[in-house]
């Protein structure tokens, strides 16, 4: 694998991570507790996508085989699809989307803060300006983490049983393949590991604000996402999204 | 000063041009009339996010799903301040909303008729925000400060989101055959609707005299749809598609465009409740509120926490 193939997928990797969570945060439009929080999950989202759509635009552009965001987004199959378990899971209730957004935010803003030291001029431009979102994400599903932890019998019972869902997919974050040797050879990506070691103190100390407890999984982590092997939830996501342009190849919206 | 002579004072006021602001003496029906005005387009606003939010996860790409999910934030945004507005004349955003839940306070019926293709979010944009638009620069001009503030503001976004629309309709109706009849088709079924959502015929309208004089409306609901459909016809023409309507013709000496009859009862049938999607927008609102109570109440309970706290360590 050269530089050029490994950079064009952890593009894709990076791109479908927002994607997905971007998609999964759009279904909340209007459904929200209040309206504060509806303008601030659109907002995420929002971020998301955007993000997204520099990631693939500019995995296309490596590539150079004339893909575009669309392409990437629309005409993939499933196992195509890079993106973390994580960001896949369901929205359930306010405590389940909350719990993936800050076990995802926290692992997205070290992530991009290492990457603006990247020597990869578009990595590091890119995670610049998107720090400045991840920056608020993490405040905000923060907040939410320990204001909900943290608030009544119900809201605390919701958000352990929360945790309890989503903590099995945190571990395949940090996984690393091929690609990821060969960026940090080129100092263009850090080690997982490293992102690793400064998410965990943080994740640990606002799960204990909360209240909350990190589940026993026995050692257990779900993992296939660096294969493409996902859970069962992407499969309607991809129907959903991809429906109308398929169904309409030719078409230009 | 007895009351006669108050409102005597506060109408010389309104014809003279000025602004009523939050804190100043006002007739109650003047009060009244606004809460109603500002507490239902409040409502327009968030119940209009769901037709739309319909199609936030199904935009056929990432640039039209951006720019979708910045429209219905926009128009969450919009709710806020609209219920801020209502807010100053003494109501508060949770009465307004149980109002809402409770069906006693009505909102925009257009917002009653399903999204059923991607061509209806071009539909909206054009046809009905660009109904809103005609409407709201018109009550921009109206007396109450708050809100005739917070419609400048509103229709500035409102243009952006009218020429969003018609962006989509249009290269929709200049794309393949089968994307022209999805324009065509939204089109059809969004027209009247948007003609009727500017309010019943002066004959028959029940708020106007007053709402005029007091300069809380200061047209007419015919003449602002009548200032609606002479900008969009020729709209409709320039993306090559055809308005439903086999009397539209064009009078050369009042340089119009005249339409051919309203069907009302129609407009009533929706505006009762009966229109294609009253419940399952209302029941969408009420499912909301029923699972964001454990929600709302442990913020509540966690800053009662946090203030305990406080006084604890102080």
């Amino acid at each position: 694998m050269n530089k050029e193939e490994a950079l064009q997928a952890y593009l894709i990797r990076l791109g479908d991570n927002a994607l997905i969570l971007g998609q999964r945060l759009g279904e909340w439009c209007g459904h929200a507790h209040q309206l504060e929080s509806d303008i601030a999950l659109t907002n995420v989202a929002l971020d998301n996508v955007g993000q997204s759509r520099n990631l693939l635009t500019e995995a296309g552009r490596i590539e150079d085989k004339g893909r575009t965001e669309d392409d990437f987004a629309f005409f993939r199959k499933e196992q195509e699809f890079r993106n973390n378990l994580l960001v896949e899971q369901e929205n359930g209730n306010f405590a389940q989307t909350i719990t993936r957004q800050y076990l995802f935010d926290v692992f997205q803003f070290h992530l991009y803060k290492a990457l603006t030291e990247s020597k990869d001029e578009f990595l590091a431009g890119f995670a610049e300006k998107s720090l400045k979102e991840v920056t608020y994400h993490r405040k905000l599903s923060g907040d939410w983490m320990v204001r909900l932890g943290d608030g009544t019998d119900e809201s605390h019972a919701k958000m352990q049983e929360a945790l309890d869902i989503m903590w099995p997919f945190t571990g395949e974050l940090f996984e690393m393949t091929e690609i990821d040797e060969v960026l940090i050879a080129e100092g263009i990506v850090p080690s997982l590991k490293d992102i690793e070691e400064k998410w965990r103190p943080e994740v640990e100390a606002v799960i204990d604000e909360a209240t909350l407890a990190i589940p026993d999984t026995m050692g257990y982590m779900a993992r296939g996402s660096r294969d493409g092997h996902h859970t069962e939830y992407l499969g309607y996501i991809l129907a959903e999204m991809q429906a109308l342009p398929r169904s309409m190849p030719d078409a230009k919206w | 000063m007895d009351t006669a002579e108050r409102e005597k004072q506060f109408q010389e006021k309104i014809d003279s041009g000025l602004k009523v602001e939050a804190k100043e003496w006002m007739p109650e029906n003047y009060r009244k009339q606004l809460m109603r005005m500002i507490s239902q387009h409040a409502h327009s606003e968030i119940v209009g996010m769901l037709p739309e939010g319909n199609w936030i996860t199904r935009a056929p790409s990432l640039r039209r799903k951006a720019v979708l999910l910045a429209k219905v934030q926009d128009e969450a945004g919009h709710g806020l301040y609209l219920y801020s507005a209502a807010e100053t004349l003494g109501i508060d955003r949770k009465t307004m909303i149980d109002q809402l839940l409770s069906g006693k306070a009505k909102y925009s019926s257009i917002f009653n008729y399903p999204t059923i293709s991607w061509a209806d979010m071009g539909a909206i944009g054009w046809l009905v925000d660009g109904a809103a638009i005609v409407n709201q620069t018109m009550l921009a001009r109206g007396s109450y400060g708050p809100y005739s503030r917070a419609m400048v503001r509103i229709c500035k976004e409102e243009s952006f989101h009218n020429r969003q629309g018609y962006e989509i309709i249009y290269q929709l109706a200049k794309g393949t055959p089968e994307q022209k009849e999805m324009a065509q088709d939204a089109l059809n079924r969004w027209w009247w609707p948007s003609i009727q959502m500017l309010g019943p015929s002066d004959a028959q309208s029940k708020n106007s005299d007053e709402t005029m004089r007091w300069r809380i409306k200061v047209e007419s609901n015919d003449t602002v749809r009548q200032r609606f459909i002479d900008r969009t016809v020729p709209q409709a023409e320039a993306a090559g598609l055809t308005i439903p309507d086999p009397d539209l013709k064009y009078n050369e000496e009042t340089e119009h465009w005249e339409i051919g009859e309203i069907e009302w009862t129609e407009f009533y049938r929706v505006i009762k409740g009966h229109g294609p999607c009253n419940r399952k927008r209302l029941k969408a609102r009420q499912d909301a509120e029923r699972e964001g109570q454990w929600v709302r109440e442990a913020a509540a309970a966690y800053a009662g926490k946090q203030r305990a706290r406080a006084v604890k360590a102080a």
